[in-house]
């Protein structure tokens, strides 16, 4: 009977508390991730009222969907240089804008201001830049690489996506590096300077060691923005030209609802999420150790 | 003493040329959605176009893709889903943080790992659930319902936070022995002290659902209920050739952003630092 109680009166306050906020969560991502699961193992195709259960063959027609490895590998190459370039950039910023110098503020301001804009405008935007702009200006001033749209070439046009997406994260990043680089203790780096360390020793051994964890969300923010990016990909290049630069959210999306394959498509997107967050971990599973290791 | 100067003068030179870089895009597109067609294709570079600066794309773009029908959409999925999430979140993070009770735990578990699910994998079923089974797409409430959904996760976590490193135990107990209920202890002691971090919450779901492209796109189909990133994106589809138009709807998408971020510039920064390095 007491027990009955305890449960009751549990039961009631953490309703009354947490009720509206668990019942919304469960419904839009626990219940759909465990259906998700189970659309990987149905052949639906988004219209018929019966979806016939096929086991784990949308497990195995992945590996047979070249055009899905196509747009992974594309979403792979794409990652990868940008993460690189995100970080070198927005820690190259970081440094410089808490280097002493006056309009702190200001700077930080200005590099974060396209963090504000959602990525489809922001790929709209730059879509008139590569396609006007900048070919005008190469035409204008005889530049060869400039005189044509940058967006018509497959390789440009995924070198494009990336100038932006570096653009567009780096200063988002830079905010965690300010935050990392002014949470280094000072006496750290005043005892470096007067055991005589030059400013590059000191970046080396005195200030980076400190920053291990900055890089590790850094990291994995940039890994995952880049994996799953969507809006700058449809706005920018819409894919094109020819499909070259489709990556992997869009392939899925199309698969499901263009293709009308939703199981399949589904099975993808699960596939990359696996992917995705697989690089993460291993990423800051390296990044725990290399903490461990410098303490 | 002179070559430190000469070392500052570098810095400042780099990091002006390198802002200057950064905000040249923008620039560009301002420039030239004050110009006609012809100007623009002809040389999108010049400050002002041979017909001279026109006024005329503004009033154009704003007709033709319902510029104020889609602000108000976006004002208002907006403006009740963040409300929403910071009222869910804060009173779930507040018994999740004050009672150590099993399904306190479950639950705040569970909204720590789905912060690792990517909307990608959950669009599908998305679509599935709410569009196939129970046929209700294409209202603003069910838009709502889910940014909320997707929202309390962070949120609550963020909250969690707070609640345990800033308010007092002892507070609240002296709230209670002045016969304060639980409710009222939560709206009256502790909320007040947590305004720093619902600015934050306010400040990173704002933002993210303002500009969130492929949720609404999903869910609202109907043109009348467009939000301004998916009006934006059927008003490129439709008037792919109109330049100065575009460059125009893209300069009324970014103004009112940039005026806000002007304002309340330091608000911002700090609140998505204080979001991002706790989560």
């Amino acid at each position: 009977m007491k027990k009955k109680k305890k449960f009751m009166y549990k039961a009631l306050w953490f309703t009354g508390f947490a009720g509206p906020a668990v019942i919304c969560f469960s419904l839009v991502m626990l219940v759909p991730f465990l259906y998700g699961i189970y659309l990987t193992l149905t052949d639906w195709n988004g219209i018929s009222a019966e979806k016939v259960f096929v086991g784990m063959k949308n497990y195995g027609a992945i590996f047979l969907d070249t055009a899905f490895w196509n747009s992974m590998g594309l979403t792979v190459i794409y990652s990868a240089i940008s993460v690189v370039l995100i970080n070198v950039m927005a820690f190259g910023l970081a440094y410089l804008v808490t280097s002493g110098i006056k309009g702190q503020n200001f700077f930080r301001a200005g590099f974060f201001t396209p963090n504000l804009i959602g990525g489809l405008v922001l790929g709209y935007i730059w879509q008139f830049v590569f396609s006007r702009a900048m070919v005008s200006a190469g035409q204008n001033l005889h530049i060869g690489f400039l005189s044509s749209s940058w967006l018509s070439d497959p390789i440009k046009a995924m070198a494009a996506l990336i100038i932006v997406s570096v653009w567009q994260n780096s200063g988002f990043m830079m905010l965690i590096y300010i935050a990392g680089l002014t949470g280094v203790p000072k006496e750290l780096v005043e005892a470096g300077v007067i055991d005589g360390c030059e400013k590059r020793q000191l970046l080396r051994y005195v200030i980076l060691p400190q920053m291990t964890s900055s890089f590790v969300i850094c990291l994995f923010l940039s890994i995952t923005r880049c994996f799953m990016t969507y809006d700058l990909n449809l706005s920018l290049t819409d894919g094109g030209p020819f499909g070259s630069t489709q990556m992997a959210s869009m392939y899925v999306y199309q698969k499901a609802f263009v293709s009308k394959n939703y199981g399949l498509g589904q099975t993808e997107a699960v596939m990359l999420f696996l992917v995705c967050a697989g690089v993460s971990l291993l990423q800051v599973w390296i990044g725990k150790r290399n903490e461990e290791a410098e303490v | 003493m002179r070559q430190e100067r000469a070392k500052k003068a570098i810095k400042y030179g780099v990091l002006a040329v390198l802002l200057a870089a950064y905000i040249f895009p923008f620039f560009m597109v301002l420039v030239n959605a004050f110009k006609e067609k012809v100007d623009v294709i002809k040389n999108p570079l010049s400050l002002v176009g041979e017909k001279g600066f026109i006024l005329s794309n503004f009033p154009d773009a704003m007709e033709k893709m319902n510029f104020f029908r889609a602000s108000w959409n976006s004002f208002l999925i907006t403006g009740i889903s963040v409300a929403l999430i910071v009222l869910f979140s804060s009173m779930a993070a507040y018994i999740m943080a004050r009672e150590n009770w099993l399904i306190c735990k479950v639950f705040f578990s569970l909204m720590l790992l789905s912060l690792a699910i990517p909307f990608q994998v959950l669009m599908i079923p998305l679509v599935s659930i709410y569009g196939g089974i129970f046929g209700i797409l294409n209202h603003r409430a069910t838009l709502i319902f889910m940014h909320v959904g997707f929202g309390v996760g962070m949120s609550t976590f963020l909250f969690y936070g707070a609640v345990k490193s800033t308010i007092p135990l002892e507070m609240e107990e002296s709230a209670a022995l002045d016969g304060c209920g639980r409710y009222r202890t939560f709206f009256q002691v502790v909320i007040p002290l947590l305004k720093p971090i619902i600015a934050t919450t306010v400040i990173i779901n704002t933002l993210n659902l303002w500009n969130d492209y492929l949720l609404p796109s999903l869910i609202l189909g109907d043109s009348r209920l467009h939000t301004l990133p998916v009006a934006a994106r059927v008003f490129y589809g439709a008037f792919s050739s109109d330049l100065g138009l575009l460059l125009a709807a893209l300069v009324l998408m970014i103004i009112p952003i940039l005026i806000l971020y002007l304002l309340l510039q330091r608000y911002i920064i700090e609140g998505v630092v204080a979001g991002a390095v706790k989560g």
